[in-house]
């Protein structure tokens, strides 16, 4: 706004002066700057973000690409292919329901372990040293949390020593080949890891919050819940929007976890849209079905991402 | 939480006097530290059981019952893995790859938040839409012709491959992040500068830049926690073991011994403690920038 201000300012100094060619091509030159900033941002976004988008969607029209020579277009026939698949749509269902209660649980978490650790009735050293134990599953790279649970997990782990000394079941559970079990077994493992983005975005949300609003709301005799419902949740909403979404989009993509624990099975009771994408193109060398998914998996993104974005733009 | 409640639901029934609130607020932060302490299990316990696994014999991970700590305590599983140059080597890529990875982006987003956040150009809502929305595109997506791209220009099986695969991923957020940044500065910071005859470079390297540490510094770490992560394209772009990094060290370690589990506990201790320091060093920045760009003034 106010850079289009300053050439005007600067004319009026000197408003009889006819613009030379210097001061055209100085006029040119600021105009331009502002390209001049974004052009790495660009170049690489061209180059590595919409060129292969535009391959893929080429590659899904066409057929036996990349392992023939030859390859013919052939309309939607490959997406008709995904579409109709019952293994895709059993995908879609694993993927709805691992993201959709792992976003429900990383807010819920998020918010318990944030509101507690913003509490002011507790000292500056033990709010940080609370906080960073709660940070801690953020700090592993998602392979170290894949090997971890699978030992954790293992039928003869600790995990079920624990549950069995509690006395909720007797013998080894197999958690992640049980095929009733694997998926809620991975869902768990997922919100272990993903809950402190969450928490850590609540935290900032909550010290933005003026301490007045509180304050108002306590000569107004609203008690700890109220406080909660009618000042905390309204303030944060808009955090609590866009984490949700980015979570859900985010969680929705999840290929490592799944590939590193279960591999998508045990049958396909854990296969999502991603690993199994990769396994048409990756394990069946199908590069043109698996391109389709792929876009069906893109258009499926950016639907969500319509709606992120329109929250961001509404948040300027 | 309930005993929150009960504090305040008690204050509304009688008046209360100078110890009562002294002694209630001491019950009050008593509940909360055991509320933490309890909750804390959740993260921190699997968390201990990978140390203690780590330093276990192979044998004794699934002993019945389990021991915390084992007569054969030892740091065997340590020095396996320190001592083995192939392991040293994945840890060197992931370091310097997501390190790289870093300084990049940061170095690109801040020239893009500079033009998003103090300039009116044609195209600048339409360049913005897509800078947030390609933060949704799936890696899937990308992973079938990237294959192809990737060699086509040279770079598989190389660091620049990786490096600017990931900048791809870390961009966009960056990108938002400064630009929320800068727009909580005063514009009159980097327009006094311009008025003196500086170049709108000049402003955002003397000006911005510097002030903007906090809010670089929240961004470099989230970056390179995904640089840090990543597990498919490093997966698919390189070859040889000397290019893997970490996450796929890992799961090399899975493929290639008969589960070494005390030696990828080890492994994966190893792969925190550099990410907990930098965590420790920088978090006040990271949590006081985080809310800068997330909250938005």
């Amino acid at each position: 706004m106010t850079a289009t201000l300053t050439p005007e300012v600067k004319e009026e100094h000197r408003p009889e002066e006819p613009p030379s060619s210097r001061v055209r091509l100085r006029r040119l030159w600021d105009r331009l700057t502002p390209y001049g900033f974004l052009s790495p941002t660009l170049v690489l976004l061209i180059i590595l973000m919409v060129t292969p988008i535009v391959m893929v969607i080429g590659y899904s029209l066409m057929d036996r690409v990349i392992t023939a020579p030859e390859s013919n277009f052939v309309g939607f026939e490959n997406y008709m292919q995904v579409l109709t698949d019952p293994a895709f749509a059993n995908a879609v269902g694993n993927t709805i329901y691992f993201a959709g209660i792992s976003v429900v649980a990383h807010f819920v978490l998020g918010i318990a372990f944030a509101l507690m650790l913003n509490s002011p009735i507790l000292g500056h050293k033990t709010k940080a040293i609370f906080r960073t134990v709660y940070i801690l599953p953020w700090l592993f790279t998602i392979a170290i949390v894949a090997v971890l649970w699978r030992m954790l997990l293992s039928p003869n782990g600790i995990v079920n020593y624990l549950v069995e000394t509690l006395g909720f079941s007797a013998g080894s559970v197999e958690w992640l080949s049980d095929p009733s079990l694997a998926l809620p077994a991975v869902t768990f493992i997922n919100i272990w890891s993903g809950y402190p983005f969450f928490m850590v975005s609540l935290l900032a949300g909550l010290q933005g919050i003026s301490r007045d609003l509180y304050e108002a709301a306590t000569i107004d005799r609203a008690g700890p819940i109220k406080q909660f419902l009618h000042v905390t949740i309204p303030q944060l909403k808009p955090i609590i929007i866009s984490m949700a979404l980015l979570d859900f989009i985010w969680t929705t993509q999840q290929f490592a976890l799944i590939w590193m624990t279960t591999g998508g099975g045990p049958i396909d009771r854990t296969e999502m849209v991603s690993t199994y994408t990769y396994k048409l193109a990756f394990s069946t060398y199908d590069f043109s079905v698996a391109s389709a998914a792929a876009v069906v998996v893109l258009v499926l993104s950016m639907v969500l991402a319509f709606f992120y974005v329109r929250h961001q733009k509404s948040r300027d | 939480m309930t005993a929150v409640t009960a504090a305040g639901a008690s204050s509304a029934a009688t008046a209360p006097t100078r110890t009562d609130v002294v002694r209630r607020q001491r019950r009050k932060k008593i509940a909360l530290i055991v509320a933490l302490v309890l909750g804390a299990g959740f993260p921190a316990l699997p968390i201990v059981w990978m140390v203690s696994s780590s330093f276990k014999t192979n044998g004794e991970i699934f002993e019945y019952p389990p021991r915390l700590i084992t007569e054969n305590f030892s740091f065997d599983a340590y020095t396996a893995i320190l001592t083995d140059p192939e392991k040293l080597r994945f840890f060197f890529n992931s370091y310097f790859i997501a390190g790289s990875v870093t300084l990049l982006t940061l170095l690109v987003a801040v020239h893009a938040a500079y033009a998003f956040s103090r300039f009116e150009f044609p195209g600048k809502r339409i360049i913005n839409v897509v800078v947030i929305s390609v933060q949704a595109v799936p890696p899937i997506t990308l992973l079938i012709p990237y294959f192809g791209l990737v060699v086509a220009l040279g770079l598989y099986n190389t660091y620049p491959g990786l490096i600017l695969t990931y900048m791809v991923f870390t961009l966009p957020y960056a990108i938002i992040m400064m630009t929320g940044y800068f727009n909580t500065l005063p514009k009159e910071l980097d327009e006094a500068v311009k008025v003196d005859g500086g170049r709108p470079f000049t402003a955002l390297w003397k000006v911005l830049i510097p002030v903007s540490v906090p809010g670089m510094v929240s961004v470099g770490v989230y970056t390179f926690m995904i640089a840090w992560n990543e597990y498919l394209f490093a997966l698919t772009l390189t070859r040889t073991n000397d290019m893997r990094t970490v996450p796929i060290g890992i799961q090399l370690l899975m493929g290639q011994h008969a589960y070494e589990w005390n030696q990828m506990m080890a492994m994966s201790v190893l792969g925190c403690i550099p990410v907990l320091i930098l965590f420790l060093f920088f978090q006040r920045y990271f949590i006081g920038g985080m809310s800068a760009g997330a909250v938005k003034a």
